[in-house]
């Protein structure tokens, strides 16, 4: 397994630890991290691949990661705002209670 | 040079791990943050040197703690939740479906001939001044979306999260 197989191997894992905390936990802020840990995986992808790729343009990796990190962080923001007003009005983030329009 | 890479890797993959089985929500936030620094360690290791720089300062600095203030904000007392009794199910849902997708990455990033034809080379040399050069050149139009993105959703999160009106206080 050559070093860019063991990165995205690495980054793979990483992905599906988010996605089983995120499909997995209750509590609303730890479905976020799940998500965060996601976003974080595609990044190590984009690094792995900025190092071992080509090298015509040798910032364009590096320029990517940081779109994604400013804009996950953004999304964490506006997500954890969400859960805190949800927390007002019903005294509770956990997603199994959280289902007003269930017919 | 693969040992560096499983010494910054196995802890990564371990604190992340643990931080989504546990069920103190501080201890979980707090493992979380040790695994977004190892994530800044691998781009280290990688040569990513701006990247790592803006992972901590992002990361570790400022999304931990919008973590930890919603963390503290949502606290049902110091009693741990109950346990659910249809967690069980779809704890094990979850990870079977989790499974599923790291059987099939895996086994995707494992079956592609990548680069093994190309020697492992050095990492590209990538100054500073050569990546700002780049943001504020090619990217400015990007870089300018990035900064109102960052405003709105921003005054987004403010706004959702403040108090508006008195019955909202109970």
């Amino acid at each position: 397994m050559n070093p860019l197989q063991l990165c995205l191997a690495i980054s793979s894992l990483l992905f599906c630890i988010g996605l089983a905390g995120a499909l997995t936990r209750a509590n609303a802020i730890l479905v976020l991290l799940g998500v965060e840990l996601m976003l974080n995986a595609a990044n190590l992808n984009l690094v792995a691949f900025w190092r071992y790729g080509p090298d015509p343009e040798a910032a364009t990796g590096v320029v990517f990661v940081l779109f994604s990190v400013a804009v996950a962080a953004a999304e964490a923001a506006v997500g954890l705002a969400l859960v805190i007003a949800i927390h007002r009005h019903r005294r509770s983030v956990r997603l199994p209670e959280a289902n007003v329009l269930k017919g | 040079m693969n040992l560096a890479l499983l010494l910054v890797a196995i802890p990564l993959l371990g604190a992340a791990a643990v931080a989504m089985l546990l069920r103190n929500l501080i201890h979980s936030a707090l493992l979380l943050v040790g695994s977004w620094a190892g994530v800044a360690a691998f781009y280290l290791w990688a040569g990513a040197e701006f990247a790592a720089f803006a992972q901590v300062l992002v990361y570790v600095g400022a999304v931990s703690m919008v973590v930890l203030f919603a963390v503290l904000l949502t606290r049902q007392g110091d009693a741990l939740p109950p346990r659910d009794p249809s967690a069980l199910r779809r704890a094990f849902a979850g990870l079977v479906a989790a499974g599923a997708v790291a059987a099939v990455l895996l086994k995707a990033v494992a079956a592609t001939p990548l680069g093994a034809d190309r020697a492992p080379s050095a990492a590209p040399a990538l100054a500073v001044k050569q990546l700002g050069l780049r943001l504020l050149g090619d990217h400015a139009a990007s870089l300018l979306a990035v900064g109102v993105i960052l405003t709105v959703a921003l005054l987004g999160a403010v706004v959702i999260a403040s108090v508006d009106k008195p019955e909202d206080r109970a």
